[in-house]
């Protein structure tokens, strides 16, 4: 789950990290009275959750009230990478005198959490490690003791030559980690954390995104959840406990097992295809994951075809048949099925399936060529 | 011989009496594992599928002699059913759960890791997030069907679930059989990575070739392209799921995820076509591989003179890595002479 900026400046912020004051302004209106309360000159900023915001023309410097309310109404009318601009974060500008790039994140290879810094603050992480890898220190922390106050010292010293600064940075990365931890967060960036010329120290930006798998921990970071960006499918989806993600194609695709259903997308655009989603219904036979796994692929207008493909190990074909004819009594289908099922109790399924007027391949190929011709309106 | 877990396995099952903990701990004794003990805190002293349910794993072991031990405890309990596993001496601990917080698998992770500096060693864990491991016809630990297995010489290791299935189940219907197939699972922080793997395979005297099932997401392929260039004499065929992954979401598995550009499918082909492993484009092409991969010769391995396979000397093994790709290029006729000199006839089943 993935923070805005202003949400994680407020975690942020309850660990006594710098950041310059602000508000979020969801109109033209609110962001003019803001600046107003904070004095010019005054940043804005949009809130989507998307990177390249500055890039896109999502912020913006704003020397005066009348330009404060002019700037918000062009970022509110944006949409960036896909998603409408809905607020803005309105700051106090700062006169920036360096800055510097400090992120926390798990390194998969050691199992260990790792501190990023780079004395290139404000340009994207992952453009520096493509042009200039060697500008990234890289450092693993222990999980027992923690990011050690001497052990960010050490690691700011070489981004700041300024000792007095550098101290005092080191203190905000010692708190940066914290949060990480604290909070179960997959990502903690501050890009960029900034000196101003006054010598103040000041997370500019902020980046969360938390582990999915911690939130039942979290009730109050689950409050952040912003789902307006998200179909009604994947809202729908993720209450019920599937893994859905939306693509762009007209095949919809409903699998059990995450690694199966991987393999079937990319059949599918093997075979000339498009996928329309990404969609596991995990092991369970249960006829109420077919139910919701349907609504979710038929309320995608794009779905011009539907690729049920099951393998069968624990999960029983007949069960899945069952669940399936259930959905069908339910919902009305219009689009093309196309039923791959083939393991434990194939033949039973097939049967049941037969009954009712529905056929069903063994073969994970033959089915998703099948769905891909139907997709392009050709009845195999 | 195999690898992991066979006919002498005595397996412990963590939530016995769960509902998915008693039909699979039902479904591993009918496949004919030996399955000595459950472990449920609130039913110890009670009985299941004729096997004494305790208060502990410890207990377990002291008075069944239980050496592997499989978790389907719910994920908030999940790291501590590793810690106690861990504890009670268990020598392979799988964990199927699914949705393990990583900070709970990092501090799991640091825990084993120092367990094993000791001079008797620590316990292996493979996943979590994982399907388990069957060895074909001797014994299985996890939710895999046993009935699409079939006793071979063919390796398998997946990342996945299902897709294994998928694979195992073409393998068996082509007459490939399997040595052991271990799912080492789709979360970030794996106890049992790929090159784990391919070690316990290399060094397996009933294991001649090695399908390896990768997935988007971390770099755990690259380095095991890398291994396998280096110091495996055994043939590896690998298969990748996630082309058509796009950045930046999470394709169902924890771990499986572009990130910053990194961890794509593309760059996975990349490094086994550079290591000389054959990748397939579909699932269905990997029998054909196997096959092709087994009727050619290949490096002589060293472990099965002793059973421990020396690192090969560091000249040798970048020679090697310059000379590739070579599995790819072996229906050329020209080999590298180091190669054709230590070619052996295959194994015979």
């Amino acid at each position: 789950m993935n923070l805005h900026e202003y949400q994680a400046k407020e975690i942020f912020a309850r660990y006594d990290i710098p950041i310059s004051p602000g508000h979020v302004a969801t109109t033209p209106d609110e962001a003019r009275a803001f600046a107003e309360r904070l004095g010019f000159p005054v940043v804005i900023k949009a809130q989507v959750h998307s990177g390249g915001r500055g890039k896109a023309g999502g912020v913006k410097l704003a020397a005066s009230a009348e330009e404060a309310e002019e700037k918000a109404r062009a970022i509110l009318a944006l949409t960036i990478q896909g998603l409408p601009v809905r607020q803005v974060l309105v700051t106090r500008a700062v006169d920036i005198a360096s800055e510097t790039y400090a992120g926390i994140l798990l390194d998969r290879a050691t199992k260990q959490p790792l501190v990023m810094l780079s004395a290139a603050g404000g340009v994207e992480i992952e453009e520096t490690a493509r042009t200039s890898p060697e500008k990234i220190i890289k450092y693993m922390v222990s999980p027992r003791t923690g990011l050690l106050a001497y052990q960010a010292r050490d690691l700011m010293r070489r981004v700041q030559p300024e000792p007095a600064l550098a101290t005092k940075m080191a203190t905000v990365l010692e708190k940066l980690y914290r949060v990480w931890w604290d909070s179960d967060a997959s990502l903690c960036e501050i890009n960029p954390l900034v000196v101003t010329v006054a010598g103040e120290v000041l997370a500019l930006d902020a980046k969360m995104s938390l582990d999915d798998n911690a939130l039942y921990r979290h009730p109050d970071l689950v409050a952040y959840r912003d789902d307006r960006d998200e179909s009604a499918g994947a809202v729908l989806a993720r209450e019920k406990g599937l893994s859905y993600v939306k693509l762009d194609g007209d095949i919809g695709c409903i699998v059990n097992g995450a690694g199966l259903a991987m393999a079937t997308l990319d059949l599918v655009q093997h075979f000339g295809g498009s996928p329309a989603n990404f969609l596991d219904i995990g092991g369970s036979s249960n006829p109420e994951k077919m139910v919701t796994a349907l609504q979710v692929i038929t309320g995608d207008a794009h779905v011009r075809a539907i690729l049920i493909n099951i393998f069968g190990g624990i999960t029983r074909c007949d069960d899945v048949a069952r669940g399936l004819l259930i959905a069908l009594d339910r919902m009305q289908v219009d689009a093309p099925i196309v039923i791959r099922l083939t393991g434990t109790n194939e033949a039973e399924a097939r049967a049941i399936l037969e009954a009712r007027g529905l056929s069903a391949t063994t073969s994970m190929e033959e089915a998703v060529q099948d769905a891909v011709a139907r997709a392009q309106g050709v009845t195999v | 011989m195999s690898v992991l877990i066979d006919k002498k396995t005595k397996l412990v099952v963590q939530g016995i009496t769960g509902r998915d903990g008693s039909f699979h701990a039902k479904a591993m004794q009918d496949y004919g594992t030996r399955l000595v003990a459950g472990v449920t805190p609130a039913r110890a002293g009670s009985e299941i599928f004729g096997v004494p349910v305790f208060g502990g794993v410890a207990e377990a072991v002291a008075k069944t002699g239980a050496n592997t031990s499989v978790i389907y405890v719910p994920p908030p309990f999940a790291a501590d059913a590793i810690y106690e596993a861990a504890d009670a001496g268990i020598s392979l601990i799988v964990c199927i759960t699914e949705g393990i917080p990583v900070r709970d698998m990092i501090g799991v992770w640091s825990y084993l890791e120092d367990l094993s500096k000791r001079p008797e060693g620590g316990p292996r864990l493979l996943g979590p997030n994982c399907p388990g491991l069957i060895t074909p016809g001797q014994s299985k630990v996890g939710i895999l069907p046993g009935h699409i297995c079939k006793p071979g010489r063919v390796g398998l290791v997946s990342r996945s679930g299902t897709l294994t299935y998928e694979v195992v189940d073409q393998l068996t219907r082509a007459g490939i059989g399997q040595s052991t197939c271990i799912g080492i699972g789709g979360d970030p922080v794996l106890g049992t990575n790929f090159i784990d793997a391919l070690r316990l395979f290399e060094g397996d005297d009933a294991t001649d070739a090695v399908v390896l099932m990768g997935e988007i997401g971390g770099s755990d392929e690259e380095a095991a392209a890398r291994y396998i260039a280096a110091h495996m004499s055994k043939p590896v065929v690998a298969f990748i799921a996630g082309r058509t992954a796009p950045p930046g979401k999470r394709m169902g598995h924890a771990g499986a995820i572009v990130s910053g550009g990194t961890g794509t499918a593309a760059e996975k082909i990349a490094a086994f076509q550079a290591a000389g492993v054959p990748v397939a484009d579909l699932p269905s092409q990997i029998p054909g591989l196997v096959r092709a991969a087994l009727a050619k010769p290949h490096r002589k391995s060293t472990v099965r003179a002793n059973g421990r396979r020396p690192s090969p000397p560091k000249m040798k093994a970048k020679a090697r890595a310059k000379s590739k790709p070579k599995r790819a290029k072996a229906t050329k006729t020209t080999k590298p002479a180091r190669r054709t000199k230590t070619a052996r006839p295959r194994k015979r089943k």
